[in-house]
């Protein structure tokens, strides 16, 4: 399975003065999950409205399901499925009848109509709740609601626009076993998030988008692999055992290693393994430091993305990582 | 791409075939299904012309029914009554843009509309449920309210014939009306605006010959009224019920619901390829 479901060539977009997509270039191969990650404002909602003809591009050759986006949308529309940030469901009607509604307007003709919305409640844990109105589903449940919605003519494929945002963790999890589930039948999926972990469980591969231009591009692995970012992190119990260590292990440091007086941690860079960290911890050994707390940070795509986008926050990464 | 469980759109065959008639009754029927789950809407728009009927007939209607001309001051509320029903009518009628508005604007905020727009589905089809469902609504609604006119008394002279007319012609201003009330429910930034706007279309009929003769306002006031679309409509609709002369005022009324029915076709369409996704 070797052919391209979305291709993007050159697409540009701006509002007013404003420019949200700078000559973007994306290829999706059939049957495969890319994940266009990227800050907030980065465009990645853009990308996708405009792909799925919401939005009208400025410039640039978009080609869905081989169909040419601006020149035959409804033909585009007739592939594609798409579940947005804000769920498109009907909050007045129950969940089999925003499902019957689906079906009518995909044409399934009412016997096929019926056996496919049955299918869908049972496969997205609905059927307790499907005569019930939308009022008294969680947010969890108007999701898996949202998304079935758009599968209920299979879609060759789709577009999930930040399909998590605002679920649970079991909720989060439901929807990346339906996302798999999906790619195993066949589906094109491209999807948005600003969560590296959700690119890094569901794509085969990564786009990079940041303030309009696509910043990197490859499998989850070579993305890690353009960082090194793996470090050892450790904690004292007052800053003269900091100050001490931070000195011990200066000649050691490249460029990468921090302090931070106020936690009293340092952060070492190491290359990983086991060798690395006896090697650091030995010459703490060695001059009777104690170490308080110790954490491995291997590189991951936080590292990427925050080493790609630039918005690093010095302190703040050390913290929210590490195990 | 061996395994497919679901059906896969063929591209070639929906392309080609036209479902604009099935998917227009598919959102019909979803309208539909909306005023029947929650009628609290449409029993307002009966609710607001009846207290408003019962109030200018019992309170104002003998000093007002005094006033008309060739009317002595006994039979005051009587001929009130009689005077004050086409646009009791009328503003019925506008009073339902109101429920079409919200509906609209409420679909822009769930996000349904963009889902729409996704699909190959004719624009005009999912604008038509609102716009037919509505001029269902307005119909009944209307009924309801010369029902309740019939009851204290209104006592319409129309033959069979002009019966018609007046069926014909109330769907035509409803359905001109819900058109322009499409296009206040997209153009609204919130249901909130949205369910007011269209307030300003139950004022029409105040300002026109529905309450009072405009031979009675003040110059330029009555220079509006009589060039305002309410007025050939209820001069109409008074004519068809209770046989007042009709002259110019039949074909201008059909006239203006064709004007308003155009333009609002065309603001809802310009909007809704806009304005359904939202920034």
């Amino acid at each position: 399975m070797t052919t391209t479901a979305i291709a993007v060539q050159g697409l540009r977009k701006s509002y007013g003065s404003k420019t949200v997509l700078d000559d973007v270039d994306l290829t999706v191969k059939a049957g495969t999950v890319t994940a266009l990650l990227g800050p907030n404002g980065a465009g990645k909602t853009t990308t996708v409205h405009i792909l799925s003809t919401l939005v009208r591009a400025d410039a640039g050759t978009l080609t869905v399901a081989g169909c040419d986006v601006s020149r035959d949308p409804d033909g585009v529309r007739a592939a594609i499925g798409l579940t947005g940030q804000f769920s498109a469901v009907d909050g007045l009607l129950t969940g089999e009848e925003n499902l019957l509604l689906m079906a009518r307007l995909r044409h399934l003709g009412a016997k096929r109509s019926k056996s496919r919305v049955a299918e869908l409640l049972e496969q997205f844990d609905l059927v307790e709740a499907a005569r019930k109105p939308l009022a008294t589903y969680s947010g969890g449940m108007r999701r898996r609601l949202d998304l079935a919605m758009t599968l209920v003519q299979a879609p060759s494929v789709i577009f999930l626009d930040e399909p998590t945002t605002g679920l649970d963790p079991r909720s989060r999890h439901t929807v990346w076993d339906i996302v798999r589930g999906l790619v195993s039948e066949g589906t094109t999926v491209l999807l948005t998030t600003q969560h590296l972990e959700e690119a890094d469980q569901l794509a085969d591969h990564i786009a990079v988008l940041d303030g309009g231009r696509i910043v990197a591009d490859g499998t989850p692995d070579e993305l890690k692999s353009l960082v090194p970012g793996g470090h050892i992190r450790l904690r004292f119990a007052d800053a003269a055992a900091l100050d001490t260590a931070a000195r011990l292990l200066k000649q050691s440091a490249r460029d990468g290693s921090a302090r931070d007086d106020a936690g009293l941690v340092l952060t070492v860079p190491s290359a990983g393994g086991v060798g690395a960290l006896r090697a650091v911890l030995d010459r703490l050994d060695a001059a009777h430091l104690e170490v308080d707390d110790l954490s491995i940070h291997t590189p991951d795509l936080d590292d990427v993305f925050f080493a790609l986008t630039g918005t690093k926050e010095s302190s703040g990464r050390a913290d929210s990582k590490g195990t | 791409m061996t395994t497919i469980t679901a059906p896969r759109p063929t591209v070639q065959g929906s392309r080609h075939r036209s479902y604009v008639v099935t998917d227009a009754i598919t959102m019909l029927r979803r309208n539909l299904l909306h005023m029947i789950r929650y009628p609290g809407l449409s029993v307002f728009t009966i609710v607001g012309p009846v207290v408003i009927l019962l109030m200018f007939v019992f309170v104002f209607g003998g000093t007002l029914g005094a006033g008309l001309p060739g009317v002595d001051s006994a039979g005051g509320r009587a001929a009130y009554l009689a005077y004050v029903m086409p646009g009791i009518l009328a503003i019925t009628i506008a009073g339902t843009a109101g429920g079409t508005a919200t509906t609209v604007s409420m679909d822009m905020t769930e996000g349904i509309t963009a889902r729409f727009r996704t699909m190959a589905i004719s624009r005009a089809a999912v604008l038509a449920g609102h716009v037919l469902g509505n001029t269902i609504q307005a119909i009944i609604a209307v009924a309801l309210v010369l029902g309740v006119g019939v009851l204290i008394g209104f006592r319409p002279t129309a033959t069979p014939i002009e019966w018609l007319a007046t069926f014909g012609l109330i769907a035509l201003i409803a359905f001109a009306i819900t058109w322009i009330a499409v296009g206040m429910g997209m153009q609204a930034k919130s249901v909130e605006t949205a369910s007011n706007l269209p307030l300003l279309l139950v004022l029409l009929p105040f300002l026109g010959s529905g309450f009072v003769p405009t031979e009675s306002m003040p110059a330029g006031l009555q220079w509006f009224a009589e060039y305002q679309p309410f007025t050939p409509i209820v001069e109409t609709l008074r004519g068809l019920l209770l046989g007042t002369p009709l002259g110019w005022n039949a074909v201008l009324a059909v006239g203006w619901c064709v004007v308003i029915t155009v333009i609002g076709y065309a603001w809802s369409m310009i909007i809704y390829e806009r304005k359904s996704v939202r920034s």
